[in-house]
């Protein structure tokens, strides 16, 4: 059995390992596609034109601008492994503490959404599946609807008028104040400010996992054995804490842990909106910008969390699950 | 009501409905592109009223003229992309399916890899790839949306070839065309439909989030993206009525192909018919 459990962990890590490598090639041969030179994109900005030509010219040696494809991306993965992911063009600051400050910020944003999202969508799906057909059900339903149909950007938008323009009770922007050193930063401004961008992430997350939620509690509401469970008088609670919270948990889980892709995705948007400074602002300038190195790290990075997440999922589903237990964890 | 109005009969009502709402705004769009583009400065930020039922912006130009031209631009870019997906998810589906062992090893990791990026950084990634534009858009959109769709083809071939009947279709000796064209092709096409429908919306979201981080299309095209990312920018000054109603038209605009593809389903799915 333990071996069992060892041997799927290893075989997934593998999996992953394997999987992070395409990405990386992925990138890489997408980036090089670019018919933007990122050295005349970079060059041409306002941040990089006081380079002189020296500079350049070093530049253009550490790019290594005329090799080959294929010797760029070796020794770009060399330095990878050594854990050197290069010199982001845009902050002229190693890749790695650009990314060190902006996932911390991010981080903060996307896990309080993505527990917030979870739970309340975890419960919202199964008030609406235990009452189906209802005027709960479908207003949940409906907002469902209309959630899943509105890009993440224009709820942040909203958002944005009616509490930092019309109420002004909440920052318009940025993850500190404006002005204040950076050790007069308390955690409560921090928090002040992460408000409406995690706001914006739960509302758009929660609707995903509510309808699945709702689709499972209605097919558990429709065994027997819940017909069974009525039959012999519990109640409501005592149906949804016996039989349909045990079943409904393991493909919550699941989901909710492969929705890290779209939390990811949706932060992108809306860190955008607020200017906050995190992961995903940080790809969108990357990218208009041409900073490869930046880019490239940030896409390993956020790939790296998207299989972290379905290979913890995939482990927890047999914690919570013990039929898959005894089936045999590596099916 | 409900004696009158059996629920095929609502379903089609909404599908009409959904539908003509669609095409006018790409119809309305044909004819918005001069109205949407021409600048008046005697008119300038007015907020909505009778006569600019959703206001001007701060060059004086008719936002209802610019939303329904951003529209109908988003639509048929959503459109493109994900028909353009919807195919590469049937082709790789199919392949999949039934081209033995390693063909669905290597699509499947395919499908993995393309899911292991989040969307958004991913369409980032093909749109500087393609040196932004509105090439650059549709392919993005097209690559990251197939891989849903093609897991359900492969799972619903798979599922198709092991049933009795295609056996036995088999075993009688009937051609591999026959079988796919008499037997498949029932099964599937609705599948397939569906699926095209449901990718729409999705493709036109993912295509005004792309446009509003500022890749992709330019400001001579405006794009829903692009409207509200020039909206962005007034924000702050209060002019609400910018993000307003080009973002509410195109919910609308989403919810109306969602409504389409899921009154599809319903009505060509014979399964749900007791629901």
């Amino acid at each position: 059995m333990n071996n069992l459990k060892a041997k799927f962990i290893l075989k997934n890590f593998i999996k992953v390992l394997l999987l992070l490598f395409a990405v990386s090639v992925a990138a890489f041969a997408l980036m090089t596609a670019s018919p933007i030179d990122p050295l005349k994109a970079n060059v041409g900005q306002a941040a990089l034109g006081s380079m002189s030509q020296e500079q350049i010219a070093k530049l253009e040696e550490y790019w290594g601008v005329g090799q080959p494809p294929l010797q760029r991306y070796i020794a770009w993965f060399r330095d990878f492994v050594r854990g050197d992911m290069g010199i982001s063009l845009l902050y002229r600051q190693k890749v790695t503490t650009v990314i060190a400050v902006k996932l911390g910020n991010s981080l903060f944003l996307m896990i309080i959404a993505w527990v917030l999202s979870g739970l309340i969508g975890f419960l919202l799906g199964s008030l609406a599946g235990m009452n189906r057909g209802k005027p709960i059900d479908k207003i949940i339903k409906g907002y469902c609807l209309v959630i899943s149909s509105t890009p993440a950007f224009w709820i942040a938008m909203l958002l944005l008028i009616i509490f930092g323009v019309w109420l002004k009770i909440l920052p318009i922007g940025l993850s500190v104040p404006i002005g204040v050193e950076a050790s007069g930063v308390t955690f409560l401004d921090r928090v002040r400010h992460a408000i409406l961008p995690a706001v914006t992430l739960s509302i758009t997350g929660i609707s995903n996992i509510a309808m699945h939620t709702r689709e499972k509690m209605i097919d558990i509401c429709d065994s027997d054995y819940v017909l069974f469970a009525k039959a012999r008088g519990e109640s409501s609670w005592q149906i949804f804490k016996n039989h349909g919270l045990r079943n409904v948990l393991g493909p919550a889980v699941t989901l909710q842990f492969a929705s890290i892709s779209e939390i990811f995705g949706g932060s992108v948007l809306v860190e955008q909106v607020f200017s906050y400074p995190g992961l995903g602002q940080a790809a969108v300038s990357a990218g208009l910008g041409s900073d490869m190195p930046l880019l490239m790290a940030i896409t390993i990075i956020s790939a790296l969390f998207v299989f972290g997440g379905n290979f913890i999922a995939n482990i927890l589903y047999g914690v919570i699950d013990p039929r898959i237990r005894r089936g045999g964890v590596g099916r | 009501m409900n004696n009158r109005w059996n629920r095929r009969k609502t379903l089609v009502l909404w599908l009409v409905i959904a539908v003509v709402f669609l095409a006018a705004v790409c119809i309305g769009g044909l004819f918005c592109e001069d109205a949407a583009r021409a600048t008046d400065f005697s008119r300038k930020n007015i907020a909505p009223c009778l006569k600019y039922p959703f206001g001007t912006d701060w060059l004086g130009r008719d936002m209802f003229a610019r939303t329904v031209r951003g529209l109908s631009i988003s639509i048929i870019i959503g459109v493109c992309a994900a028909t353009f997906s919807a195919v590469m998810a049937f082709i790789l589906g199919v392949v999949s399916a039934t081209m033995g062992k390693t063909a669905d090893t290597i699509v499947t990791w395919i499908i993995d890899l393309v899911m292991g990026i989040p969307h958004m950084l991913l369409l980032i990634l093909v749109c500087v790839a393609c040196g932004r534009g509105i090439k650059g858009v549709i392919l993005g959109v097209a690559l990251t949306h197939w891989t849903s769709l093609a897991r359900l083809i492969r799972g619903e071939v798979l599922q198709l070839k092991e049933q009795i009947y295609i056996k036995t279709a088999r075993k009688l000796g009937k051609s591999n065309l026959y079988i796919a064209m008499k037997h498949m092709a029932p099964h599937l096409l609705p599948q397939f439909i569906v699926g095209l429908v449901l990718l729409f919306p999705h493709a036109i979201l993912h295509e005004s989030g792309i446009t509003f981080l500022g890749f992709g299309l330019s400001n001579e095209q405006p794009a829903i993206g692009i409207i509200l990312s020039e909206a962005m920018k007034y924000l702050i000054t209060g002019k609400w009525w910018l993000a307003l109603f080009p973002g509410i038209m195109l919910v609308i605009t989403v919810v109306c192909f969602y409504t389409t593809g899921e009154n599809l389903r319903r009505l060509l799915d014979p399964a749900s018919a007791h629901e």
